[in-house]
């Protein structure tokens, strides 16, 4: 009995650590997208609360936590709580196996990419949980639209990192990065690097893709009824799977936590840092990408994730594949 | 489609400049004040809260015309007036509603003695409707609060009235 409890302390312990930090840095980056928006529109953010308001996140969940929560009488209650909660675990759960560096990974597995890919895709339950069970027109809509999304590009995604897989031969996300070593993949791989943040722009539903909250049309989409801190929950997974798509992007094209150049000044940064600079560009692009592009139409978003990105990547493949094959490239690891 | 226009689609030309151009508007100077900490310039002609002016002897300055009441065009305004002991006409009551108000001014236009006048104060925000329901006592109040100010604005905007 002592065992298990010493067990289940320190894994508890580990995970503590994990999430803080995610929790914290997510707080961060919401601050850090909403300042950037306003200083690319010449207006100054959010900067009252905390020093150039790095507490505003904080503060707003506060507010968030002492508001009340409604629950629509319609609604079906058990499914209405729970959606939000899904939502944020999966952002959450999906953060075990992101290395941030050599040793600094909850759970090193064999199968990283395919858990994360896994995890990410049944982000859209919570989505459609939400759209459902609130019984009323414009969240109903909303989760419709960002199902629809949602999977459409996930299959890009898909064989985007199929694209990677192939290259690397291995799908242990710190195999995918130390094969990175001579040559980050977003050299040879441009072309699906570009695909592949387009996508995860689609995946996570921010501008110019954000149709499932269209505003102007669908009130917030699938959010409409939620309130307090469900609505915070909702926005915290959203964060959570923004930032995991920068990790993911980071890991699979840039290198994850390896330096620049290896020379001797640059490759003192540890790790870790080289991780979160790297997320951190990744999610500037993510937040400047917001601050200068319309709304797409919904035929049009569906023309580009089907007809466009998915042959695109296909081909691609097949090219990487042949080149690969042809140059005698392919990896042979100990699979 | 032109081969050109296909070139720039395929290559994301145009997301790519505006990217760049987004980046280079963060660097410039913002165009917002930070407004508690900060306020922009105020016009000497800013139609603002109300106020009720008196002479420097301390006499009130309103006559009792009813001129404000009647040009009102939202009708905020009510006024009752009686004769004093020393056979002046003054206000007994002078009330103005300010959520009905439409802060258009010509109660300021119209007053032949400037009494009631708009000052320069915006933020008077309460918590309550019945706070904004102003009375005789709190026109004069901000009357004596912003004198100084009042008084400088009338003066500065004197040769376009």
């Amino acid at each position: 009995m002592m065992e298990y409890l010493q067990i289940l302390g320190s894994e508890v312990y580990k995970i503590l650590f994990l999430l803080v930090p995610i929790l914290v840095s997510v707080a961060m980056i919401v601050w850090l997208d909403r300042r950037v928006w306003g200083l690319v529109q010449k207006r100054k953010g959010p900067n009252v609360v905390g020093p150039f308001g790095l507490l505003q996140t904080l503060a707003d969940a506060l507010k968030y936590i002492f508001k009340e929560i409604i629950i629509p009488a319609s609604a079906n209650k058990a499914v209405f709580i729970l959606a939000p909660i899904v939502t944020m675990t999966l952002a959450l759960v999906a953060w075990a196996v992101i290395p941030m560096s050599e040793e600094l990974v909850l759970s090193d597995i064999n199968v990283g990419i395919l858990y994360l890919f896994a995890v990410s895709s049944l982000g859209v339950y919570g989505i459609i949980m939400g759209g459902w069970a609130s019984n009323s027109k414009y969240p109903f809509l909303g989760a419709i639209r960002s199902a629809a999304q949602m999977v459409s590009y996930e299959v890009s995604i898909g064989i985007i990192i199929i694209n990677v897989l192939l290259c690397v031969g291995s799908l242990n996300l710190k195999d995918i990065v130390l094969a990175q070593k001579e040559l980050w993949y977003v050299i040879p791989l441009f072309p699906m690097f570009v695909i592949f943040f387009i996508s995860a722009l689609a995946e996570t539903n921010r501008p110019p893709f954000d149709l499932p909250e269209a505003e102007a049309e669908l009130v917030a989409g699938y959010q409409t009824e939620y309130s307090g801190m469900m609505y915070a929950m909702f926005w915290l997974g959203e964060y959570a799977n923004i930032l995991l798509m920068c990790a993911m992007g980071s890991i699979l094209f840039l290198g994850g936590w390896l330096p620049i150049i290896d020379i001797y000044p640059i490759n003192m940064i540890p790790a870790p840092i080289w991780m979160i600079l790297k997320i951190l560009f990744l999610f500037l692009l993510f937040a400047l990408i917001k601050a200068i592009v319309p709304r797409y139409r919904y035929d049009q978003l569906m023309r580009l994730g089907w007809k466009i990105f998915l042959p695109f990547s296909l081909i691609y493949l097949v090219l990487t594949a042949s080149f690969l094959f042809y140059f005698d490239k392919l990896p042979k690891g100990n699979f | 489609m032109t081969l050109s226009r296909i070139f720039k689609t395929i290559f994301l030309v145009e997301f790519i400049k505006g990217l760049l151009m987004a980046i280079k508007e963060m660097f410039k100077k913002s165009k917002t004040v930070n407004y508690p900490f900060e306020k922009g310039p105020i016009s000497p002609r800013m139609r603002g809260e109300h106020a009720l002016r008196r002479y420097p002897n301390g006499e009130e300055r309103c006559i009792a015309c009813k001129l404000c009441e009647a040009v009102c065009p939202a009708q905020a305004i009510t006024i009752e007036s009686a004769e004093r002991a020393d056979g002046s006409r003054k206000t007994t009551r002078y009330d103005i509603d300010m959520l009905k108000c439409i802060y258009c001014g010509l109660c300021q236009e119209s007053c032949p003695v400037e009494a009631i006048v708009q000052g320069p104060n915006f933020e008077f925000a309460t918590e309550t409707r019945e706070e904004l329901y102003y009375n005789k006592e709190k026109l004069l109040d901000n009357g004596d609060r912003w004198e100084s100010v009042l008084a400088k604005n009338i003066k500065l905007d004197k040769p376009y009235r």
